[in-house]
């Protein structure tokens, strides 16, 4: 089983390609270099050939038959390669090395292959040869040869060697193939086993990374990194459900508390009207604070940037302030804003018009002093801001601030701070402005006015174009 | 008036067909949108109100249709997918006005009266006048009792929308809608800050007041006791 995977990988099957490739590759240069080298050595056999009988012709001119046959019956002494076969008219043998040849050797013109047969240890042996027949002038006949045996041999050997590479060359590859196949398919198991566990709904489990940053571990991280970002979402449903089933069923408990307690001991229509009234605005929060925690999870799932259309946030910021203006004017705070030069981004109008309206509700909210002379402190600044890529509004208040370590917190779904626990506010509008900052590729930090809160709703001046949000 | 209401939840039909006729309308019902679309093209209606997830035909295309075949009843959508987006495409497909649900009933009175008047042929007046009060369209200006009153222009717009719904309730959301654009629920009440800024300057220094708050649902201007 595990071999049949293992063949089936693709770094095996790119192996078989790869192998095929070279040995074809390997096959043609070493039939190349055996074929360019007998020839060479043929070449050198026929001169030396030539030459040798060149020089036998010379001793027969010389002294005649006799003394070629002398020469020849000497030379056939001497131990080496050179076979030799001399014969009268009639063809009886007078000197040489060979014994006999077949007539086919004597009545060819120019040279010839054959097989000759000589004494060896146990009996004979048939060897290969390359002679060339000569007549002479008395019908005599010569034939001057070489063993070619060794020849025959070489080409043996080099057959065999290139075969024998090639089987170990094959061995040491499939047995390459394999492992690197078994490697690559066992960093492909990790992810393919972790995907699993995730489907069976372990989701905080992730691909281990290796420290060489190749291609695998470059996959690896950027699939963590989706798997981080659908953790997130996750965790925002569930803590959506978590908020619903903790802070809508608090005020729905309450609300059917104060029905159950109408019926039971307050008879008369005026007290059963009242608390009807009571009951229509208890549901009316509970509306409201459903609606909100639906838009923010809304957001939350929604990707950045998306087709937005250009607009003027001047204008959106003075339409926000112009609607609360009486507002903190009726709490004593004097409200000013103060335009950018010219401030057009893209965006989604609504939402960024009901996080500024957050934002500013927050500071007319919290941002005052009890207890101090009306317009007696410097009230609540907003301005607009352009810088760089992104657009910035600032909205900063003079009130008793937030603490540093709840900064952080106060983004949160449903977190509020002690201080403002008694007062109406459903612990949801920085939430749901921080959401609107998000999918428009910006955030919403919150900082020290020294004293007061200087909140900051930063928005990328380009509604966040999808290429932007790799970063 | 003659209103038809397409709706799939019997129960929430039913208390919307019974408020209608206590408010003295002619609520007429159906279940899906086929039957929806088939009443609306025959029946004489003064507004439709359509959910938008029926069956047999989904809202939207109930509204689709209607519009190509070209009845022009105004439409009131009612969904439960309140955000913006959704509303757009609500108004797209040919709606006239949105409500999503929960709503209060209050709400979708007001909402639907002002539908049906604003489809009936609008006498093209320039000028408004509630009892002692004119508001003149062309000078721009507001008089009481031929005394002008000077109006911020966002408090102009406010009066403006106001004596054009006269003698109806308009809730705070129509108001957020209309006068300031806005589709979201501002968690403080600015609505009333804005209308009680409105009312002191052209009710305080006169004996009868014209810009009543209809509790529990909004703001009405009339000539006339409370």
């Amino acid at each position: 089983m595990e071999l049949i995977r293992l063949l089936r990988t693709t770094a095996f099957r790119l192996f078989l390609i790869y192998f095929a490739l070279f040995a074809i590759t390997a096959g043609l240069a070493v039939a190349y270099i055996y074929w360019q080298t007998n020839a060479l050595l043929g070449l050198q056999l026929e001169t030396a050939i030539r030459a040798e009988l060149q020089s036998l012709d010379e001793q027969y001119r010389a002294g005649g038959l006799d003394q070629l046959r002398r020469t020849i019956a000497e030379r056939s002494e001497t131990p080496g390669n050179s076979l030799y076969l001399l014969t009268d008219a009639e063809g009886h043998r007078l000197a040489g090395t060979l014994k006999a040849v077949s007539s086919d050797l004597w009545n060819s013109s120019g040279s010839v292959i054959f097989v000759y047969r000589r004494p060896a240890p146990g009996g004979t042996e048939e060897r290969l040869a390359y002679a060339v027949a000569f007549r002479l002038k008395d019908s005599s006949r010569l034939i001057v040869g070489r063993d070619i045996e060794d020849r025959r041999e070489f080409g043996r050997v080099v057959r065999s060697a290139f075969l024998w590479s090639l089987a170990a060359m094959t061995l040491i590859g499939i047995g390459g193939g394999l492992l690197i196949g078994r490697s690559l398919l066992r960093r492909i198991e990790a992810v393919t086993e972790t995907s699993r566990q995730i489907m069976s709904g372990d989701l905080s489990r992730r691909i281990p990374v290796g420290s060489s940053g190749d291609e695998f571990d470059r996959l690896a991280s950027s699939l963590n990194a989706m798997l981080q970002r659908i953790g997130e979402l996750v965790d925002g449903f569930k803590e959506v459900s978590d908020n619903i089933a903790h802070d809508l069923k608090t005020p729905l408990t309450r609300l059917r508390n104060r029905i159950e307690t109408a019926l039971r001991d307050t008879p008369g229509q005026d007290a059963y009207r009242e608390a009807l009234q009571a009951s229509i605005e208890e549901a009316d929060d509970i509306i409201k604070t459903f609606d909100a925690l639906l838009s923010i999870a809304r957001l939350e799932a929604a990707a950045p940037g998306g087709a937005r259309g250009e607009l003027d946030l001047n204008a959106i910021v003075s339409g926000v302030c112009d609607l609360y203006e009486p507002v903190a004017e009726e709490r004593g705070l004097k409200l000013s804003c103060t335009p950018a030069p010219a401030a057009r981004i893209r965006g989604e109008p609504q939402l960024i018009a009901q996080a500024v309206a957050n934002l500013l509700d927050n500071a007319i909210k919290y941002g005052g002093r009890p207890g101090q002379d009306r317009f007696a402190e410097p009230g609540i600044f907003v301005s607009v801001a352009l810088n760089g890529e992104n657009a910035q509004i600032t909205v900063a208040d003079h009130g008793p601030g937030i603490p540093e370590p709840d900064r952080e917190r106060v983004l949160k779904r449903f977190v509020r701070l002690e201080a403002s626990r008694s007062r109406p506010g459903s612990g949801l509008g920085l939430s749901l402005a921080a959401a609107v900052a998000r999918i428009h590729g910006g955030n919403v930090t919150l900082l020290d006015n020294e004293p007061g809160v200087k909140a900051v709703l930063t928005l990328r001046r380009d509604g966040a174009a999808p290429a932007a949000r790799a970063s | 008036m003659r209103v038809l209401v397409v709706e799939d939840d019997a129960k929430a039909a039913g208390y919307l067909a019974n408020a209608l006729k206590e408010s003295g309308h002619n609520p007429e019902l159906a279940a899906d949108g086929e039957s929806g679309l088939e009443r609306a093209r025959s029946g004489t209606y003064d507004v439709l109100i359509v959910d938008r997830m029926l069956p047999a035909r989904d809202g939207l295309s109930l509204i689709e249709t209607l519009r190509q075949d070209g009845v022009r009843t105004p439409v009131l959508i009612l969904s439960a997918l309140g955000a913006v987006d959704d509303r757009v495409r609500g108004l797209r497909a040919g709606g006239d006005d949105y409500l999503a649900k929960p709503y209060a009933f209050t709400e979708l009175l007001a909402r639907i009266e002002a539908l049906a008047r604003r489809s009936a042929p609008e006498k093209a007046s320039t000028r408004y006048i509630v009892g002692d009060l004119v508001l003149d369209r062309l000078a721009h200006q507001v008089t009481r009792a031929g005394e002008p009153i000077p109006l911020q222009p966002r408090e102009y717009r406010l009066l403006e929308y106001l004596v054009k719904n006269a003698g109806q309730v308009v809730t705070r959301t129509m108001l957020l809608e209309h006068v300031w654009d806005y589709h979201f629920d501002p968690q403080t009440n600015v609505i009333d800050v804005h209308i009680s800024r409105l009312r002191a300057k052209i009710d305080k220094n006169f004996d009868r007041p014209l810009l009543h708050t209809v509790r529990g649902a909004g703001y009405m201007i009339r000539d006339g006791a409370d």
